[in-house]
């Protein structure tokens, strides 16, 4: 293998590995606020991934359309679950919540096979065109893919960090009862972190189908498995954590693949989990606080 | 004096068990109010009712004349009645700064920066340690924290539950005098303690409780001369 093939797979990674980070965020984030591994989370991506398909392919939407209407429904759809089915289970064990997240997982697919049927649905690239570094051939879907999941991370940083909001969120995640005693409301604050968690995904869904350019209503399974993975790597409830974790994955992959194993990608990125998870149990930024007395 | 706190008949269970029973009483304007009592007593489900994190079965809670018995917990804070929880319960992952712009929340922001001049009025040693994350402050820092936070609220009512507890002697008479101050500024406030000689000293009245029940009521001053009281809470 030559040297700018090896770039050339890294920046593929990389590629990857941004959706991985993106959908990987909102997994994080919802597990941090409620400790509900969600795993309908992927399937909201796969939503968001049919909007664009029908916006363009059906409709003729200009992009812009197609990608915001993505991210909409993807917002609305991920706040709506969480109403109709995480609220009400609240005060239930964390079981019930989790169980009840694979139903909609599962309601999401078939309902999806019901009403875009279960055939794949293809279309053109929504970027073409590639540009040469040196001797790495770069593609535009590439470049756009990472920058713009760069900015978004860069975005995500000031909101929880800088605003009153995105504090509001990190307390709720330490300490429900005393975040309600800040007089912080659990209902805004919950709510808040699943449309930003799932407006993550449906930006993700954009930059997959500008990759892939196929939606299939089993397409969020695996894609939410693998940013699951990356979550756990990362951390789970560390945004940072959730980038890492992302990147790390898809570069993993693609290393794995120019090796000439593409068969084991997948093996390989649970065999990195485990072995990770054997040495340091909560993921590489994944940490318990003790409190002092 | 006004009324500010009134709570009527509450009881409050855990399941099947039954931890407060049919209690009453009350706290008004500028007044310190404490209740004391054993481990266990329901000194904590008490002020977790009044607050809203728990809910009474039956009877009423009534802040400033209005019923808060089904209001909730965000709501309640918003209407002045905050809560120091036991075990401070501090953001360890926020910065010092940052707590004290969540115990803010309620309020605008044109508010916060000049509240949170006198807080560190009050606790010099969290400007000291502004930028630092909760979690490495000491246990004594952690509870100025804590109270700070509260204060940031502007609380018409603000309840304090254990605050002296796990703290060393001299940072335990700290606290009390700083309860004492902001007593003689005016705040109403309603004090938990097992240190029921301390408590007793700055308090205007008290309730002592037992396994649930409120088993004697009166006068800061006079229970902590009361005989029953000497030999249960007071250790002679
Ligand atoms: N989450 C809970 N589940 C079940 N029982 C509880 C729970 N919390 C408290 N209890 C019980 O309710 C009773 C009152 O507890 P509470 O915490 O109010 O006591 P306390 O007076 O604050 O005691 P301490 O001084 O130790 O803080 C105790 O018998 C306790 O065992
Ligand atoms: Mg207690």
């Amino acid at each position: 293998m030559t040297f700018s093939l090896l770039i050339a797979q890294l920046i593929n990674g990389l590629q990857t590995g941004s959706v991985y980070a993106l959908v990987a965020l909102g997994y994080s984030m919802v597990y941090g606020i409620i400790k509900l591994l969600n795993f309908a989370h992927g399937d909201i991506i796969m939503v968001g991934a049919y909007m664009v398909y029908y916006a363009i392919a059906s409709f003729a939407l200009p992009p812009v359309v197609a990608i915001i209407l993505a991210i909409g429904v993807s917002t609305l759809l991920g706040v709506t679950v969480e109403k109709v089915a995480y609220t009400p289970l609240r005060s239930a064990p964390r079981l019930s919540l989790l169980i009840t997240a694979i139903g909609v997982s599962f309601l999401l697919e078939n309902g999806a096979q019901l009403v875009f049927g279960a055939d794949q649905k293809s279309m053109d690239p929504l970027i073409t065109g590639s540009v040469m570094f040196g001797r790495v051939n770069v593609s535009y879907t590439a470049i756009v893919t990472i920058v713009v999941s760069l900015i978004i991370m860069v975005l995500l940083w000031f909101v929880v960090n800088k605003t009153k909001a995105g504090k509001a969120m990190r307390a709720v995640s330490e300490d429900m009862g005393a975040a309600q005693l800040m007089g912080i409301s659990l209902n805004r604050t919950i709510s808040m972190t699943f449309a930003i968690g799932s407006a993550l995904a449906g930006i993700g869904s954009v930059l997959y189908l500008a990759a892939y350019t196929q939606a299939s209503p089993t397409m969020g399974s695996m894609l939410g498995i693998k940013a699951f993975v990356a979550a756990v790597l990362g951390g789970i409830g560390s945004i940072p954590g959730a980038m890492i974790g992302g990147f790390t994955i898809g570069v993993l992959e693609a290393l794995v693949a120019a090796a000439g194993f593409s068969m084991w990608k997948d093996a390989a990125v649970f065999l990195v989990l485990i072995i990770v998870l054997l040495f340091k149990p909560t993921g590489f930024l994944g940490k318990k606080m003790q409190e002092k007395v | 004096m006004s009324r500010i706190l009134d709570v009527n008949e509450i009881n409050v269970f855990y399941g099947a068990i039954h931890a407060i029973k049919d209690i009453s009483f009350y706290v008004d304007e500028g007044e310190i109010v404490t209740l004391i009592g054993a481990n266990g007593a329901g000194k904590s489900t008490t002020l977790n009712t009044i607050s809203g994190l728990l809910r009474s079965k039956t009877g009423d809670i009534k802040f400033l004349d209005s019923s808060i018995a089904k209001t909730s917990p965000n709501k309640i804070v918003s209407q002045g009645l905050v809560m120091v929880p036991e075990g401070r319960r501090i953001f360890l992952g926020l910065t010092v700064e940052e707590n004290l712009e969540m115990g803010a929340y309620t309020r605008p922001k044109s508010e916060i920066r000049s509240s949170m001049e006198q807080v560190y009025e009050l606790f010099p040693r969290l400007k000291e340690r502004r930028t630092q994350i909760g979690g490495t402050l000491s246990g004594g820092e952690q509870q100025m924290l804590a109270m700070g936070r509260a204060l940031m609220a502007k609380p018409k009512l603000m309840m304090l539950d254990e605050p002296s507890m796990g703290l060393a002697p001299l940072l335990v008479d700290l606290i009390f005098e700083i309860i004492a101050d902001l007593h003689k500024a005016g705040s109403t406030i309603l004090l938990v303690e097992q240190n029921a000689q301390a408590a007793l000293s700055i308090a205007d009245r008290a309730y002592v409780l037992e396994t649930g029940k409120i088993v004697k009521t009166g006068r800061g001053s006079d229970l902590i001369s009361d005989p029953d009281i000497k030999k249960a809470y007071l250790g002679a």
